[in-house]
């Protein structure tokens, strides 16, 4: 069971990928094909999460908490690392989450992809995404931990460049590879500093011995610092680049050229959260550096602001939902900052149904408009389209916070323990989160008005074509929605109220002295109400603006100009990026192409050599003249210069 | 099997029978060329299993020298001396499991003087194993050298267009450097008075000495491994080689500065090892930025990959001088993979050469759609070559990044670097490949890998994905002798402390 959870996905990618190659004779052939690898790999998703529901019940329920050792990987030295599934309270919550999500996008799929002439390989790419997931979050050590990171993310430049044809899929997959691959970079570096300083990468071994090694310093590019902060923030570089928080997080709107399908898989349930996850699992590092928090809670706070501020002028419906990602990912790092790590776990379960849930029914608007995914050629479609229109709704809603869908309950404890942080940055963490919190519900609505309110923009072709999604799309929204409605209030009181110290157990540690998340209870009423009500103002405003005077966003465009274009280019980090990165290394290359190869080692070396070879023989040639006084000239200069020398030695 | 001279059947026994029996061959050109073709396989394939056994009786528990024969010649300075330790075996089963896929390889490549060919390949296995087996220094010259003919000859002969250029600039290259580490094989002959390699690692050579035998075997091996700036003759001899000639090349010839490194610098230089290092690692950080950043600029790509090798070895010399267990053993590990994947890399490039003649990026895109297996597995060793974990690419360069870091953090921050430089320039030349639209007319009816050139690819991908996922048993191997040099290392640079402590 504990295995089966983890390698059913695997055997369904591997069946579906198989089946991908055997080119049908006939279309009845073809799509025979097609359904066998639907139902494999929708069949072992399935069985995969009765299988994690299963061992999450053995592991938090009845607290058989294990390690499932499959084989040795790599044994060099003191350098030892396994191939190992770790059961505790956070992995099974994590495993039963991306099953459950997973399986629900699988089915999805089915429904969503059946025009695509190659759904084998989709369905084996899903899968095999899905194992490299589980494998991430079931890692008992941080090598295993970053081969499931990888994995995810080459998965997704598979997933994301999966229309092929398309350029800017291409440019996109690659993008998403190589921003992650910046961020692996940090990543590595900060399993190799683990190693220094543990001489073990081997996650019980090092939270074993992190409490020692609490005032240690680690001499290491070129000074003394203090070893445990070091490492954190070398591995949060990682989380930063998996996770998309700012500077790292280009990759991530660009993502959306992939089929929907992926945008929710990877941006609502999984590889997204799992720097947050790495994070919560690395907490007994975390907390003995109060530096790596500080500089997590930071950046955390930072991108739930600045993703939420560009995803009010997106008319992508995929990117807002997009840069809302983003911005959510921004509040589960600021909770994992102040050491509220349970919250930060807590809003990243409850996000990944209704963020999924949001994507999975843009999608169900994007089929139903024959792909259209520009808001400003959708509008009133909520006759056409109720039962989507409706999911996006409760979608929307515990999204923005409101009372009592889930997103109420995982926001309010992160803001809540931001405010109980009682420190500077846990105060900007809060009073950020509030202004994060007023700009989504405002971009939520103004998503859902310009979609299904006002008049139909789309042409009559498209307009004639719209229709409410097959059942087997339908189906996985509505075990989505109830996600997105029940969990917040079901799973509170685990994850975060009275009985999460026996929930959690030892999965996550936090000392005695970070009590934001204790305190989290304790805070004044009108912290616990702000949330709220700074949601209903941004869903007002929206109303206001694009339902009531729809010539009021034209006008602030207008009037200011400036801040629209800033936010329109997303804050300009794609044209830094190119100015700083991209220009430059091609530059670079063919520079050292072309001249440093080519001029100056050639040049001086072989080539020069053979070319001054060949001018001394021409040289040589020419002086024989045949003339004798050239001959007896060229005689007396070398007993000259032969006797000058012999002379001047002898004298000196 | 103790008796069994197994070393003397694998480098000579069995390549020379099968080079005398495609001397016999006589006929029709086509029937001389294919049963050339046959004997070249049979020999080389022979030769392989044969040297599976040594693996089979490999004694992992010890360092020593094993399978080991020794032959001494009445008068002469040298010896025959063979055997392998964890260090070489490996390299020995890289070589005989390349060869008969370079055989399969050229079969469509290669029309003209296949018998030659064939000839060539099987002199340049045995001059590749005896190089690794060679015990005695002055072996190991004549076989470290002898390889160079055939591989001159496969390149002058047939190779591409620029062929002469391209042969002479890598017969020159590898000569220069090769006059030096004669001179210095002479000076350990004179102050040691043995050939013996063995008992020249147990000699001790004086310290300043030291530092001059070690810059002149560095002018060798850097030539061969090769390290930036001497690395211009290989994108040279690889793109005018054929598909073949660069396997070789790529898998084995290049590993012969590693092996160097590990067999005589190492071992037998330790003060001056310490005192170069900066210098190797300096050279290796160029070597593994500047040729990423050029490989990026490519248009050719044997090209690009020829400049991606010299990146990846950059990893192995960062890796050996890191003088960690896992640095070496990384080192080795990196090397071994980069036999494999660059091979294939090559073998890859030579399927769609082999259909449109063409090495030009440009001439291609699309190609998913005509030839899905083909893309299947250009992808498998594309991320081999990024080194994405469950490859053998990642066990490599990441046990070289882990011991580099123990030695110095900078070196293995800057070295990871290469690991995004070196996804960037493989991604861009897959994209451009194999994804996009098939526009081209000339593309349009480009087919599919054949039997025998999934026959070729098989193997390596098993041994791809085997290193990447248990790399155990490879690992098994080395860590002896890994374990063993760096013990005696330890040593040797406490016995100069001592004596420098005295003198004054």
């Amino acid at each position: 069971m504990h295995v089966a959870a983890v390698f059913l996905p695997l055997l369904g990618a591997i069946i579906a990928g198989v089946l991908s190659f055997i080119a049908p004779a006939d279309k009845e052939r073809g799509n025979r094909i097609d359904r066998a690898a639907q139902w494999v790999t929708c069949g072992a998703m399935l069985l995969a999460a009765v299988a994690a529901a299963f061992v999450f019940v053995d592991v938090v329920v009845d607290k058989n908490e294990t390690t499932v050792h499959l084989a040795t990987w790599i044994d060099s030295g003191a350098f030892e690392v396994s191939w190992a599934l770790k059961w505790d309270t956070l992995s099974a919550v994590m495993v039963l989450m991306v099953t459950v999500v997973s399986a629900m996008i699988h089915i999805y799929s089915v429904g969503y992809m059946h025009h695509d002439p190659s759904i084998p390989r989709f369905m084996a790419y899903l899968s095999l995404f899905t194992f490299f997931m589980l494998m991430l979050v079931t890692a008992d050590n941080l090598v295993q931990l970053y081969f499931g990171w990888e994995g995810v993310g080459l998965t997704s430049y598979l997933l994301i460049g999966f229309w092929y044809t398309r350029p800017s899929a291409n440019a996109a997959a690659i993008k998403a590879f190589l921003v992650n691959r910046v961020g692996d970079f940090g990543f590595a570096l900060g399993v190799f500093a683990t190693f220094l300083l543990f001489q073990s990468v081997h996650l019980d071994t090092i939270f074993a011995a992190a409490g020692d090694q609490a005032q240690t310093t680690l001499g290491v590019f070129g000074g003394e610092f203090h070893a445990l902060t070091v490492i954190c923030l070398l591995l949060f570089v990682g989380a930063m680049g998996k996770s998309a928080q700012i500077g790292l997080h280009t990759w991530l709107p660009d993502a959306m050229e992939g089929p929907t399908p992926v945008s929710a898989l990877i941006h609502a349930a999984t590889m997204v959260t799992a720097g947050v996850f790495m994070v919560a699992r690395l907490s007994p590092l975390f907390e003995f550096s109060d530096t790596a928090l500080m500089v997590v809670t930071i950046v955390g706070a930072t991108t739930a602001f600045f993703a939420a501020t560009i995803g009010c002028v997106q008319n992508d419906i995929k990117r807002v939902i997009a840069y809302s990602t983003c911005s959510q990912l921004g509040y589960m790092f600021f909770a994992c900052g102040v050491s509220a790590y349970s919250a930060g776990i807590f809003h990243l379960v409850t996000h990944a149904f209704f963020k999924a849930l949001l994507f999975l029914g843009a999608g169900s608007v994007i089929h139903a408009m024959s792909d259209e995914q520009d808001m400003r050629s959708m509008g009133g479609l909520w006759r056409m389209i109720p039962v989507t229109y409706v999911l996006m709704w409760i979608g929307s809603l515990a999204l923005a916070g409101v009372w009592p869908f889930s997103g109420f309950y995982s926001k309010d404890i992160v803001l809540e323990a931001a405010y109980a942080a009682d420190t500077g940055v846990g105060t900007y963490a809060f009073w950020l989160g509030i202004g994060a919190a007023l700009l989504t519900a405002f971009y939520s609505w103004r998503l859902l008005i310009m979609t299904f309110h006002g008049a139909p923009r789309a042409d009559d072709r498209v307009l004639a074509h719209v229709h409410e999604s097959p059942k087997v799309m339908i189906l996985p929204l509505i075990v989505l929605a109830i996600g997105a409605i029940f969990v917040g209030m079901l799973a509170y009181p685990y994850f975060v109220g009275e009985a999460s110290p026996e929930f959690w157990e030892a999965a996550i540690l936090i000392l005695p002295e970070h009590t934001a998340l204790e305190d989290a209870h304790h805070v004044p009423a009108w912290v616990k109400w702000l949330p709220l009500g700074v949601g209903l103002v941004g869903i007002a405003l929206a109303v206001l603006m694009y339902g009531l005077v729809p010539s009021l966003p034209g006008l602030l465009a207008e009037r200011l100009h400036g801040l629209y274009r800033f936010l329109l280019n997303k804050w300009y980090f794609d044209e830094l990026y190119d100015a700083l990165f991209v220009r430059p290394a091609f530059y670079l290359g063919r520079r050292f192409w072309k001249v440093g190869d080519g001029t100056l080692i050639d040049g001086l070396g072989p080539d020069g050599v053979a070319a001054t070879a060949v001018t001394i023989a021409r040289r040589a040639a020419r002086l024989q003249t045949g003339y004798v006084y050239h001959y007896a000239f060229a005689m007396l200069t070398g007993v000259v210069v032969i006797v000058s020398w012999y002379l001047l030695w002898q004298s000196g | 099997m103790s008796d069994f001279p197994i070393l003397s059947v694998i480098i000579f026994f069995i390549p020379l029978t099968g080079v005398l029996l495609i001397l016999m061959i006589r006929g029709e050109e086509e029937i001389v060329a294919r049963n050339a073709r046959n004997v070249a396989l049979w020999t080389s394939s022979i030769n392989f299993v044969m040297s599976l056994f040594l693996w089979v009786g490999f004694d992992t528990s010890t360092a020593a020298f094993q399978f080991e024969e020794n032959l001494q010649w009445e008068g002469a300075f040298f010896s025959y001396r063979v055997g392998v330790d964890g260090i070489s075996m490996l390299f020995v089963l890289l070589t005989t499991l390349l060869t008969p896929i370079c055989v399969l390889a050229s079969v469509e490549a290669i029309k003209s003087r296949v018998k030659e060919y064939m000839i060539a390949f099987l002199i340049m296995e045995t001059m590749m194993v005896g190089m690794f087996c060679a015990l005695d220094i002055v072996l190991f010259y004549i076989f470290f050298e002898g390889v160079l003919i055939p591989m001159f000859l496969v390149i002058g002969v047939w190779g591409g267009p620029r062929r002469i250029y391209a042969a002479f600039k890598f017969f020159l290259f590898t000569l220069v450097g090769s006059v030096l580490m004669l001179v210095a094989i002479l000076t350990m002959y004179l102050t040691a008075g043995t050939t013996d390699i063995p008992a020249l690692m147990a000699h001790g050579f004086s310290p300043a000495l030291q530092n001059w035998l070690w810059l002149a075997f560095l002018a060798s091996f850097a030539v061969k491994l090769p390290m930036w700036p001497v690395h211009t003759w290989l994108p040279d001899a690889h793109v005018e080689a054929p598909t073949a000639g660069s396997v070789m090349l790529a898998g084995v010839l290049l590993k012969f500065g590693a092996y160097g490194f590990l067999r005589f610098s190492l071992p037998m230089f330790p003060d001056a090892t310490v005192f170069f290092t900066p210098l190797i690692y300096t050279l290796s950080i160029v070597a593994v930025i500047y040729t990423s950043l050029v490989a990026l600029a490519q248009e050719d790509m044997k090209k690009l990959i020829a400049y991606s090798s010299v990146a990846h070895m950059g990893f192995v010399t960062v890796g050996a001088f890191s003088l960690t267990t896992q640095g070496l053993q990384g080192a080795l590990f990196q090397a071994l993979s980069h036999g494999v994947v660059s091979a294939a890399l090559f073998l890859i490039v030579g399927v769609v050469y082999d259909r449109m003649h063409s090495r030009e990026i440009s001439a291609y895109e699309g190609l998913v759609q005509r030839m899905p297996a083909y893309a299947l597995i250009f992808m498998l060793f594309m991320l081999a070559s990024v080194g994405l974990p469950g490859t053998s690419g990642f066990v490599g360069e990441f046990l070289v990044l882990v011991g580099a870091f123990q030695a110095n953090s900078w070196v293995a921050a800057l070295t990871a670097t290469g690991v995004i430089l070196g996804a960037t320039y493989m991604l861009y030349l897959y994209r451009r490949v194999i994804f996009g639209k098939l526009t081209k007319d000339s593309l349009k009816g480009i087919l599919d890998l054949s039997p025998r050139e999934i026959a070729v690819f098989a193997p390596l991908v098993l041994l791809m994905v085997v290193m990447g996922v248990y790399p155990g048993p490879f690992l098994e191997v080395m860590e002896a002798s890994v374990d063993n040099l760096l013990r005696d290392f330890e040593l040797a640079r406490a016995a100069t402390g001592t004596l420098a402590q005295a003198s004054p």
